[in-house]
């Protein structure tokens, strides 16, 4: 069939479809006409607010930043600090992932536990549990003072150590799952064949890890460049992108400067995006199935073993110290000053931030449940339907999950503080804004996990189903449905966690009226009140694990085995 | 040609997890000898996995040792071990050509490229894989890359060639013609041999010696035709091809080679290859399906009722039911014989030349 015939096909069947299924062909347009108007056009109004001024072409945003060093700095300060992060985390996350699948290490799932914690808390409590260890008034300061000489906590050093914190967890994710893939047969092979150690790893399993690396490198590259939370706490005089274009922003009102900032933040995140979607994904000789092959774990030498688990340990020691002095923190009458025990910190957290927790907790309820339903649907129609605009309509929910939240958030100042054609409504200010930015930035998630819940499942599972006479509705709803259940609640969980832990986007679109839990924090960490926002984060850490524990007790009601952290992650 | 060139010695295997713990292979003793293939049957969890992986160095044996050539290899790592392993699922490096994959070993080794190139050439011509050099291993056919594993594990020039169950995932037609092939280049190359299995037919049309494994512990060694002809006990016999099993006892030891048995009143004399009965024990008696013969129903004979009749084109099985017992009986060349249908009473005459005797035990199914 050549290319002109089959476009007639599609378009007739396409044309069926509106016949035979009405009712989907609507909620395809609706889908799209969502996806459009909140997903593409609040990127393009920051597109065009940085190229047209006064409605005409106009570089000068662009030439007015590469002509001062003070403006474009900035971007290479992002750089550099994406590619320290992305390095130092993904050689972490890799040797995490080696020993937990390569090595008989004691305590595995206490160690994957600890490992991903990083990625259920609010993004910036790392940064502001640096700020109480190793700041001025740093229980650690003066020790480290003495080891190292001056040093301070602001600036790249302290940035690399905790985005490295962070975001380590997601290389190891991505890592242990190809190291998982990887047949150990293949190892056993080239050791039969007289490899060691030291020749099996750079000849078998390096090679066949690379792809995985290079994706995990990329992707914990896309959330250092994109993370707003730990720079604005601790960047010092480092200054990065993501925090100079909202400080344009909100400190100068000077939105095409913003913009432009924010698309020098877009262009390298989306580059990275697309070569970690399309290229090296493409590359692996590895396929991901989520079914353990049988490892076999062999006695392994000393020199192996040493730095393999030394490495482990001190990683989560790492992460036990820095959420550990949250804890400790919010306890402390002045941290630093007067370390008596005290819960008054909990009280007036709960006097000043009741209100942002009640927002928070309200605009994530409603949020999460839509986010999770267009979710699950968008997959069902990417995976099992065929219609023209299939690849757009996958490629465009997928858009959000890589634009940095900033971008995100200036353009939907930009797109919805006015009437437009598309959407004549101005949403500034209310709260529909902070639901619909959460639902769409969340959303690609819930489409993730939905997608590979239904290849998983065998289509002839279905034709079973339709082959014993149920129509494909009855099919649906009595046969792919429950089977997707798990996959369901499991993205409603990771939509709720960062629905509540979100800052870097909807701290643009927040008002007096709604504000949010994380921005509250945000401002008492500013006030350098430390010991109030440590309080206020572990309230926030701890709704968080609740509301995951109830998911978690749903989906072991409806689906055995599926563990919803595997699926946050 | 050297008759203990691998030895296994009271080589023993336990696994252990938490409180429990799995004898895998029981105080195995095994000699096999230059340019031998050996096979270890058995049904799966028998433990021959686990004893071919310790004699490759993937499993350290509990207790026991492991000889090569008169070497002790017991705790040799894997990579330094005369052997190679031919792997269930293939292993091939999917990230290297048919080529490299081939060639692999002999990098490893350092060896100049010239010789690589000669050597790897050579191999493929052996095992037939001619011009497939640059070919991904993904794009070959479940028997190439059953040949490109074997390939790459001789090229090594092993003193033992391990192969575990190499045939399983290919389909029942390659399955044979892959056996035959894998028996000539065996012998062309004259290389000892250990080889996995627990499909009966394979072990017997393709080994030397086969050895056959039960809940670790190894049940007989012997030819295929010592042990088709003269199992040991009753798992061997049902195992390897079909038996029939009729109770009986011992009546007279007539030599050290011939004992009379009484079945169901019949007498019958059998010759074993070593006495080891006394008067009065129970025995089983071993009949293959092959070994007996249907007359018209007459006294003094084992007289019994057809139960089921199936042709085969080539043979006739018949299924006679012997007072609640069921015998299957295969005539050959039907067209000889005379047809019996279900329900008519028949003798089944015995020959006495292919009948074996067991020591009766108590048959759990």
């Amino acid at each position: 069939m050549n290319s002109s015939n089959r476009k007639i096909h599609d378009i007739t069947g396409n044309l069926r479809l509106i016949w035979k299924e009405p009712l989907l062909f609507i909620s395809i347009l609706a889908i799209f006409y969502f996806l459009i108007v909140f997903v593409v056009f609040p990127i393009f109004q920051v597109f065009k607010t940085s190229l047209f001024i006064d409605k005409q072409w106009n570089f000068s945003n662009y030439s007015a930043i590469f002509s001062k060093r003070y403006y474009y700095q900035p971007f290479f300060n992002s750089m550099l600090l994406g590619v320290y992060t992305a390095t130092i985390g993904t050689i972490i996350g890799f040797i995490f992932s080696y020993a937990l699948t390569r090595t008989p290490m004691p305590f595995k799932n206490f160690f994957r536990m600890t490992a991903t914690f990083p990625i259920i808390s609010p993004p910036f409590v790392v940064a502001l549990s640096a700020i109480l260890l190793f700041g001025r008034a740093g229980s650690l300061n003066s020790f480290l003072s003495k080891i190292i000489g001056d040093y301070t906590i602001y600036g790249l050093g302290g940035l690399i150590l905790v985005e490295t914190i962070a975001y380590a967890p997601t290389a190891f994710l991505v890592l242990y799952g190809i190291l998982q893939a990887i047949d150990p047969s293949l190892e056993e092979a080239s050791m039969d064949l007289g490899a060691s150690r030291a020749k099996v790893f750079s000849t078998i399993t390096l090679p066949l890890a690379t792809p995985g690396i290079a994706s995990a490198w990329l992707l914990v590259f896309i959330q250092s460049l994109a993370d707003f939370g730990n720079p604005m706490v601790i960047s010092g005089n480092y200054r990065v992108l993501s925090v100079q274009a909202f400080l344009q922003i909100t400190g100068m009102y000077d939105l095409p400067r913003g913009s432009t900032l924010a698309i020098l933040l877009f262009i390298p995140t989306i580059i990275a995006f697309f070569l970690q979607k399309y290229w090296v994904s493409r590359k692996s000789y590895v396929t991901v199935t989520g079914k353990p092959t049988g490892a076999t774990i062999k006695q392994l030498e000393w020199y192996i073993k040493l730095p393999v688990y030394s490495c482990c340990i001190i990683f989560t020691g790492m992460v036990f110290l820095f959420y550990g002095t949250i804890i400790h923190g919010s306890f402390q009458t002045l941290w630093g000053v007067n370390p008596t025990l005290t819960l008054k910190n909990y009280v007036e957290v709960y006097q000043v931030g009741k209100d942002y927790l009640i927002d928070s907790l309200v605009l994530s309820s409603v949020a999460t449940p839509i986010a999770g339903i267009i979710g699950i649907f968008i997959s069902f129609l990417v995976i099992r339907k065929k219609f023209i605009g299939r690849g757009v309509m996958e490629f465009i929910s997928m858009l959000t999950f890589a634009v940095p939240g900033t971008v995100v958030g200036i353009g939907y100042i930009l797109a919805f503080n006015q009437k437009t054609v598309l959407f004549p409504f101005v949403m500034t200010g209310t709260a529909w804004i902070i639901i619909i930015l959460l639902v769409f930035r969340n959303m690609p998630v819930g489409i993730r996990s939905g997608i590979a819940a239904l290849q998983q499942i065998d289509p002839s599972i279905e034709e079973a189903s339709t082959d014993l006479g149920a129509d494909s509705n009855t099919t649906f709803r009595r046969i792919t449905l429950p089977m997707i259940a798990p996959a369901f609640f499991s993205g409603l969980a990771y939509n709720f966690v960062k629905a509540m832990t979100a800052i870097s986007a909807v701290i643009f679109v927040v008002s007096g009226k709604w504000n949010l839990i994380t921005i509250a924090i945000l401002g008492f960490v500013d006030n350098s009140r430390y010991a109030q926002a440590a309080a206020m984060s572990n309230l926030l850490i701890i709704i968080v694990l609740i509301a995951l524990g109830i998911i978690q007790l749903i989906v072991n009601r409806i689906g055995k085995g599926v563990r919803t952290i595997d699926i946050v992650a | 040609m050297k008759q203990d060139y691998l030895v296994l010695k009271n080589l023993e295997k336990i696994f252990r997890s938490g409180k429990e713990s799995v004898t895998a292979v029981d105080k195995v003793n095994l000699e096999v000898k230059e340019g031998e293939l050996v096979t270890l049957l058995g049904p799966s969890g028998c433990g021959k996995t686990t004893a071919l992986r310790m004699i490759s160095g993937f499993e350290l044996p509990t207790s026991g040792k492991i000889f090569i050539d008169g070497e002790d290899v017991t705790t040799t790592p894997p990579n330094q071990r005369p052997t190679t392993m031919v792997f269930q699922n293939y292993a091939l490096f999917p990230h290297m050509t048919v080529y490299q994959n081939i060639a692999y070993g002999l990098r490893i080794h350092r060896i100049a490229e010239k010789i690589i190139r000669e050597r790897t050439e050579v191999i493929m011509d052996l095992v037939g894989l001619k011009g497939l050099n640059n070919r991904s291993p993904a794009q070959l056919s479940g028997g190439q890359q059953q040949r490109v594993s074997l390939a790459r594990s001789l090229i090594m020039e092993p003193k033992v060639l391990l192969l575990d169950e190499p045939l399983s995932n290919l389909d029942a037609k390659m399955r044979v013609s892959t056996r035959l092939e894998i028996r000539k280049i065996q012998q062309r190359v004259g290389i000892t041999s250990v080889y996995v299995t627990h499909d009966q037919e394979e072990a017997i049309t393709l080994s030397d010696r086969v050895v056959i494994m039960k809940a670790g512990k190894i049940q007989q060694i012997g030819t295929p035709q010592e042990i088709y002809a003269h199992p040991v006990n009753y798992f061997v016999a049902d195992f390897i091809g079909k038996a029939n099993f009729l109770g009986g006892k011992v009546v007279n030891i007539l030599s050290q080679e011939e004992i009379e048995v009484d079945i169901k009143g019949v007498k019958h004399k059998v010759s074993i290859p070593k006495n080891t009965f006394s008067e009065g024990d129970r025995i089983f008696l071993v009949i293959r399906p092959e070994s007996a013969e249907l007359e018209p129903k007459k006294s003094g004979t084992i007289n019994g009722i057809i139960s089921q009749v199936i042709y085969l084109g080539s043979r006739m099985v018949y299924e006679i039911e012997v007072e609640k017992n069921f015998l299957t009986v295969e005539i050959a060349n039907p067209q000889e014989h005379k047809i019996y249908s279900i329900g008519e009473e028949v003798s089944v005459i015995l020959k006495e030349k292919s009948l074996h005797v067991i020591p009766y035990e108590e048959i759990k199914n």
